[in-house]
């Protein structure tokens, strides 16, 4: 074989075995978590491990379309996971357990089933803060059981207006953080029955003690949390009426995954939160449990690994705002 | 017809007849092809950050429709990486001089496959599933790998190049149109040819191999089948053959005799239309349909695209032809009359070919740097963000095309009626119809 024949087919598998081993190596090399809407896998992969206190550098990538990235119960800003380009994100975890990532984007029908979980070990940087049990397992409530009012007011109840009657009666007992908590806005309108107002003006008062157990920068906070989480279901004025909750009534039931069989899920309405009737039978502990264990077999997602308690608070307490005129 | 023999710059013939600066540039595009079928098949499934769809979709396609095919004519299957394994292995060597003892079956095309229609075949094939192949990687990269491993499986079966002449969904079209191209490949001096020896141009000799593209030079008077592979500048031992450059469109005034040449012109003219409507309009209905493969909407978009293509447009053609008197059999008048089809159809492609360019180029400097869009910043262009390029001369470019392209139909709507001695009027009216349409589609 003549040399040059010899040096060119050494150099065409050279050319080849490079264009080939090269991209290869680098794929192999660049571990990447991938983002694709639940119907076409969530995120991938799905459980990451850390250790406490060392730094976790990810890679965030999305196959499709617009993602978002955050980490329950962490303080961190959410970043965008863009289709095909590569985010980096770096965390550290104070101590071990189990967290939960999600997706911030409304990136499809089943967005909320982007969920991930980061294992976490060794050993706490931080201080051990004990996991308190939920109020409304406290209470015993059986939060699947319709809490509807009874009665409902009229007009819509204002803050404002009950101010000075509020200032005249002596409503400390049902002021409380415990009380607020633990009772419905109608549980707290019978406690005010013996008292010579008008219906309208008792629903004011309630409206007031809701109010005084919250905050401008709760319902701030609470509203922002909705707008990003709940909205897309509920409807950005909380009438249940959000971008997807006419393809998830469209959906029924296939849409919705069963559990061996065990369990069918059928897909539900989302909840409408200018309604009277269902919201001031509610209690702010009824509503804890809704959003931390998630509406089973409705499609409303469990948030408790993602919302620490005060954004449960908060969420909650904005929840009311669409019942209670709190400023004008 | 004049022409200017560019085979006569010393540079330009050494280096043609050399075989050296065509493998540089082989194993090149070689190593690219690997890559972006590596690329579709790794890389991330976004398209528009993939090297595979990007390079291939948007940059190999610009240069191919608005550069190469309007002036190179068949350029770029002179430098096409598709063939060459299997024309290496068929040779059993990449330089070295033809061995006469034949390698694999080495067996001759059956006559029946001897058209063009098995290439259009598999570039309706193709056109059918665009929406996909055009936008998701993995696709992309089977297909690429498909026809690699493809013309291999036929280098070992049958004699030459035979993927690049009778199935390659490319090279079908890229042959019609390159009779408009001011780049041909020519003998000389007829008698030259005619009382050579051995026909080494054909059979090959210790100085290089046959035509790999099973045409004896000597009887070359388009375009269509001629590769530009050089192969007979090397073998030619009477240094007969030049690379000439000629007139636009000069082919086109031998019309086509052949009703698959014709068929592919409608085939072209037909899905430019249809792409313009599916791909850049903005009927959403179409684009899921087409995109939603093996869906009861995507079975009646391809029934409604091959009824378009198939006969509705060559049916028309068809009903005009008849009116029209002559004594010219009507096959042939339909084959001569839908040469005025090729230069309409070419600048049909241009004009739909700019518009998403033009759109997507920017998406090149990104993928230069993250070919695979694995996070990489190669040369810093990573984060280049997408923004349309020349917007403003877009619409009286693709204008001009169009224009341009119905003139230069009409002229040679009128050569070739002449030679089959029927009016042209009809011809020119289809095309101007055909344009009017294109150009609501995509002005």
């Amino acid at each position: 074989m003549k040399r040059t024949e010899l040096f060119s087919r050494t150099l065409i598998l050279f050319g080849i075995v490079l264009a080939v081993a090269m991209p290869l190596y680098f794929w192999n090399q660049t571990p990447l978590i991938h983002a694709r809407i639940a119907d076409d896998g969530g995120w991938n992969p799905d459980v990451i491990r850390a250790e406490a206190g060392k730094p976790l550098h990810l890679r965030l990538i999305s196959d499709d379309v617009m993602h978002g990235f955050a980490v329950g119960q962490m303080d961190i800003d959410t970043v965008d996971v863009e289709p095909g380009k590569v985010t980096d994100i770096t965390l550290t975890f104070d101590k071990p357990g189990i967290y939960t990532f999600y997706c911030t984007r409304w990136c499809g029908l089943n967005h909320w089933r982007m969920r991930g979980t980061i294992e976490v070990r060794g050993a706490s940087s931080a201080e051990e803060i004990p996991s308190s049990i939920p109020l409304y397992v406290t209470l015993d409530l059986d939060i699947d059981a319709l809490h509807d009012s009874p009665v409902i007011p009229s007009t819509r109840p204002s803050a404002i207006n009950g101010q000075q009657s509020a200032m005249n009666l002596d409503i400390a007992r049902i002021s409380t953080s415990d009380f607020y908590k633990s009772h419905s806005p109608y549980q707290a309108f019978e406690e005010l029955d013996s008292l010579p107002l008008t219906d309208s003006e008792k629903w004011d008062v309630v409206s007031v003690i809701w109010k005084s157990n919250t905050s401008t920068e709760s319902l701030s906070d609470g509203k922002k949390l909705f707008a990003q989480n709940c909205a897309a279901c509920h409807g950005e004025n909380g009438a249940g009426d959000g971008v997807f909750a006419d393809d998830l009534a469209a959906a029924g039931k296939d849409s919705m995954q069963t559990m061996n069989g065990a369990m069918k899920m059928s897909m539900q309405t989302p909840v409408d939160f200018t309604d009277p009737t269902r919201m001031l039978g509610s209690s702010p502990a009824l509503l804890q449990g809704k959003v931390l264990r998630g509406g089973m077999g409705t499609g409303m997602p469990m948030w408790g690994s993602i919302f620490t308690e005060d954004q449960i608070w908060n969420l909650i307490a904005y929840l009311y705002s669409f019942q209670f005129e709190y400023e004008k | 017809m004049n022409r200017i023999e560019l085979t006569r710059n010393p540079f330009l013939k050494s280096a043609l007849k050399s075989r050296y600066p065509q493998l540089a540039v082989f194993i090149v595009m070689l190593i690219g092809y690997i890559f972006a079928i590596l690329a579709g098949l790794i890389g991330t499934p976004v398209g528009s950050h993939n090297f595979s769809i990007v390079f291939v979709w948007i940059a190999w396609w610009a240069i191919l429709i608005l550069v190469a095919v309007p002036f190179f004519g068949r350029g770029w299957c002179a430098v096409c990486p598709i063939p060459l394994p299997g024309e290496w292995l068929q040779r059993g060597a990449v330089l070295a001089p033809p061995d006469k003892k034949p390698k694999w079956l080495n067996l001759r095309v059956p006559k029946m496959f001897r058209n063009i229609w098995m290439q259009n075949i598999s570039f309706l094939l193709l056109a059918l599933f665009s929406s996909v192949l055009l936008t998701t990687p993995n696709m992309t990269g089977i297909v690429l790998a498909g026809m690699l491993f493809a013309a291999i499986g036929l280098s070992m079966i049958f004699e030459r190049r035979a993927f690049c002449r009778y199935l390659c969904p490319v090279g079908g079209f890229i042959g019609i149109y390159s009779q408009t191209a001011p780049i041909e490949l020519r003998i000389k001096e007829k008698q030259i040819c005619v009382t050579c020896e051995g026909k080494p141009c054909y059979n090959g000799s210790s100085a290089g191999y046959g035509c790999p593209w099973d045409v004896f030079p000597g009887g070359l008077t388009k375009n269509t089948y001629c590769g530009l592979c050089m192969e007979c500048i090397r073998t030619c031992p009477h240094d007969n053959i030049a690379v000439n450059l000629r007139p636009f469109s000069a082919d086109l005034a031998k019309p086509s005799t052949r009703i698959d040449e014709a068929f592919k012109a409608f085939i072209m003219l037909g899905s430019a239309m249809i792409y313009a409507a599916v791909l850049l309009g903005p009927w959403g209905t179409f684009k899921d349909a087409a995109y939603t493969v093996g869906t009861s909407a995507w079975f009646l978009y391809a029934l409604l695209f091959l009824t378009i293509i198939c006969g509705i447009l060559p049916g028309f053609f068809a009903l005009g032809i008849l009116r029209t008197n002559s004594h010219t059999p009507i096959k042939q008048r339909f084959t001569s009359l839908s040469t005025a089809l090729i230069p309409l159809g070419l600048m049909f492609w241009v004009a739909f070919s700019l518009s998403f360019v033009l759109t997507n180029a920017s998406y090149i400097i990104a993928a230069l740097s993250d070919p695979l869009g694995l996070g990489w910043n190669l040369f810093g262009t990573a984060n280049a963000v997408w923004q349309p390029m020349l917007t403003t001369l877009l619409g009286p470019a693709q204008t001009l095309a169009l224009v341009g392209g119905l003139i230069w139909s009409t002229r040679t709507a009128q050569k070739a009626a002449s030679e089959v001695n029927v009016s042209s009027i009809l011809v020119i009216t289809y095309c101007f119809i055909l344009t009017s349409i294109m150009l609501w589609l995509l002005l």
